[in-house]
């Protein structure tokens, strides 16, 4: 990768919020409210880094991902990725350029189709576009059997195993197979919604080895989501520390547990346990009282005030913006004004 | 079971030796759990950690003797609970057993809670089985418990039903249960995998706290090395149905000596360290328990294996302080000085 390329922003996402519309009435569908999953949320991602989002369950670390995919329809906001504004481009546009946005899932059990083999199943998005008349006219049926092989044995798999089921593959394998398809367009770009959360430790950090790998080498881009956030901050150049809906705080990862500054990011890594047993004897731990709340409702102050420690009367009635503390980090709360 | 034992004895509140569960399937014998022996003294959390199909499970539901027959079926060794021998006890003192003695916390507590009865009317079913009480002193208790594992307004959020309940409150209240019972060993298999980091340190926080208050020991199945460096006094590795090692928790740590267990801890991404390039890792997959030939289960996976490894079974050595091993690079006629 030449130097000069590496700050080039890929992804820029501004303003992004996707609201999930609940209806209620059976014949007459009313909207009576909305999932406010993801409510407005800005960041950049520059080419050849990763940028972690982590959070807790619900605060719409999937959904985010997802709209930047195109999956969903973004309520409102927009995603450009490379100069091209996804949510606004025409639809030949879009589709084009989605081809260098590709995703992998979580549940390695779940993600792929049992009843087809790993070649068709690694094949698939080739053979998507191709049928689309968007790829390269060389890409005959030949070159995808060979870079079926060739993703294969890029991502540890044996070749042999070319038409088997996924349900005869372990975990990590499977997952192996799902990041084996997600390269096969050669994207630039790859959301990784929790790819390791559902390995064993030891499976884990082979996959992780992997994407670090196939990073170096393919200049690859990433998105990565996970809920440990030692491994988000393993993996990432930058974090995005999101709640409810919101990111709370953005920070280059080594500054993150030296110096977190928002009261939520100082929580989550204050519960992230660490496998020292003397250290974490020594530990203080701040224990947030509650659960998170429900997405369900506008909210006209701090997200993050109903189990804050730290709340001040301000924080009740007012959102804070967004604010750059120094080149690489930034945080949403009145206690940095 | 109120006999006249000197309480010396009943430091080792519960004592498994050589304990045998193994599966009859299609596809052979799965020996999940092969010959397993450890001690949980009064008072004391101990953790037992390994991956997935290690027979973590299965080591507590043969204690319980809730094994599914078939397949299952507790071939050898021996459970005793102050010096009694559950694996004998009668259907009537098993039922005795379960709840007053030793409880359980599962996993996923949607599994454990009726989804059609409302928490009341569960709790306070359990509580009864246990304890005689009129149905209103058992709601009174069920309201106690609750409010001490911190649900807010639990006089009327106990008449909810279980989907009603976040699942970080749902663990609660099934940790709430198990303690209502005040048994002397509460099993908490994964009790907070599914849970966030932050409901999760509550959750332990709160199992620590209540079993300290009420002098329960504890055994914590968990696959989360940071949960068990806060949580346990001692720890039991274990790997294809054997334990592998066995140490105080700060031993285990500062002196990981069996290879999976050092390869294990290293391989962890850790928040408090500085990282760069690339993790540890120990390549290869797990093994299947069927049919294990007589060998090191981890050797395929082993950088230090040796020919011996590959045809017998490690003996367990004592490294001195309650810390044992079972690796053939600590048998001393064995060792060909292959480090
Ligand atoms: N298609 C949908 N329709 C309605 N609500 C949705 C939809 N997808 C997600 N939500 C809701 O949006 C919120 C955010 O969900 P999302 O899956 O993005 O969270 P997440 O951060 O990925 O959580 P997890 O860590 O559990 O995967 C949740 O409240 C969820 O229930
Ligand atoms: N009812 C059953 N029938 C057949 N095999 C079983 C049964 N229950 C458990 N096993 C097998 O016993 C072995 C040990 O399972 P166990 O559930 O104890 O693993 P574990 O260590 O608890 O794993 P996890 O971390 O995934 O919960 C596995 O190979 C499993 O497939
Ligand atoms: S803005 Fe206020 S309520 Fe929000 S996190 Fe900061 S201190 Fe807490
Ligand atoms: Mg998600
Ligand atoms: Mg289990």
């Amino acid at each position: 990768m030449s130097k000069t390329t590496e700050k080039r922003p890929l992804l820029e996402v501004k303003d992004l919020k996707q609201h999930f519309p609940i209806e209620s009435g059976f014949i007459m569908k009313r909207q009576i409210g909305a999932v406010r999953a993801v409510d407005g949320i800005s960041f950049t991602v520059n080419e050849g880094e990763t940028l972690g989002i982590v959070g807790e369950s619900g605060c719409g670390k999937s959904t985010t991902v997802r709209s930047i995919a195109q999956l969903y329809k973004p309520t409102s906001g927009s995603v450009i990725f490379d100069g091209i504004d996804l949510v606004n481009a025409p639809r030949e546009q879009m589709l084009d350029a989605r081809k260098n946005i590709q995703m992998i899932f979580q549940d390695p059990y779940a993600s792929l189709d049992p009843r087809m083999t790993v070649r068709t199943i690694i094949a698939e998005p080739l053979e998507i576009y191709r049928t689309r008349g968007m790829l390269d006219a060389s890409v005959t049926r030949d070159v995808i059997e060979k870079r079926v092989e060739e993703l294969m044995e890029r991502v540890g798999l044996n070749r042999a195993f070319k038409n088997r089921y996924p349900h005869e593959f372990s975990g990590g394998q499977r997952q192996r197979i799902g990041i084996a398809r997600a390269l096969a367009l050669n994207p630039k770009i790859i959301l990784a919604d929790e790819p390791v959360s559902a390995l064993d430790v030891s499976i884990q950090s082979q996959i992780l080895n992997l994407l670090h790998d196939l990073q170096k080498e393919l200049g690859l881009t990433y998105v990565f989501i996970a809920h440990d956030l030692a491994v988000i901050e393993y993996i990432s150049t930058r974090v995005a520390v999101m709640y409810l809906g919101k990111i709370m705080e953005l920070s280059r990862s080594s500054d993150l547990y030296k110096n977190p500054l928002h009261p939520y990011t100082k929580a989550l890594l204050s519960a992230a346990p660490i496998p020292d047993p003397v250290i974490e004897r020594k530990r203080q731990r701040i224990i947030l009282t509650g659960d998170v709340p429900s997405p369900n409702k506008e909210r006209f102050g701090c997200y993050f005030y109903d189990r804050c420690p730290y709340k001040m009367e301000k924080c009740k009635t007012n959102i804070p913006p967004m604010k750059r503390m120094d080149e690489h980090h930034e945080v949403a709360c009145w206690l940095y004004e | 079971m109120t006999n006249a034992t000197s309480p010396d004895t009943y430091k080792r509140l519960l004592e498994v030796k050589g304990l045998q569960t193994y599966f009859k399937t299609d596809a052979g014998i799965v020996k999940a759990v092969d010959g397993i022996s450890f001690t949980l003294n009064k008072g004391e959390t101990l953790g037992i950690v390994g991956e997935s199909g290690s027979g973590k499970s299965v080591t507590n539901l043969s204690i319980m003797r809730l094994i599914p027959s078939p397949p299952g079926k507790i071939v050898g060794g021996e459970v005793l609970f102050e010096g009694k021998d559950i694996l004998k006890l009668s259907e009537g003192e098993l039922r005795h057993l379960r709840g007053n003695d030793i409880s359980m916390i599962f996993q996923d507590p949607m599994t454990s809670l009726n989804p059609f009865l409302r928490i009341s009317t569960q709790m306070i079913e359990t509580i009864r089985l246990h304890q005689s009480m009129s149905r209103r002193e058992a709601l009174a208790k069920s309201i106690e418990m609750l409010k001490l594992v911190g649900i807010p307004a639990a006089e009327e959020r106990i008449h909810s039903y279980p989907h009603q309940f976040s699942g970080g409150m749902r663990q609660r209240v099934m940790i709430g249960m198990a303690l209502s019972c005040e048994a002397k060993i509460l099993i908490a298999d994964e009790p907070t995998t599914a849970l966030d980091v932050t409901i999760q340190a509550q959750i332990l926080e709160l199992i620590q706290e209540l079993s300290k208050k009420l002098d329960t020991a504890v055994i914590l199945i968990t696959h989360d090395l940071g949960v068990v460096a806060g949580m346990c006094d001692t720890v039991c590795v274990m790997y294809a149905g054997k334990i592998v090692e066995k140490a105080k928790t700060d031993d285990l740590y500062a002196n990981p000596s069996h290879p999976y267990t050092y390869g294990l801890i290293q391989s962890v991404p850790r928040l408090d360290k500085a990282h760069d390039g690339k993790l540890f890792s120990i390549e290869g997959q797990p093994p299947n328990v069927i049919d294990l030939p007589p060998c090191c289960p981890f050797h395929p996976r082993c950088h230090k294996a040796m020919d011996i490894c590959r045809t017998q079974y490690p003996p367990t050595k004592d490294l001195g302080n309650g810390h044992e091993v079972s690796c053939w690079l600590f048998i001393d006629e064995k060792e060909h000085s292959h480090e």
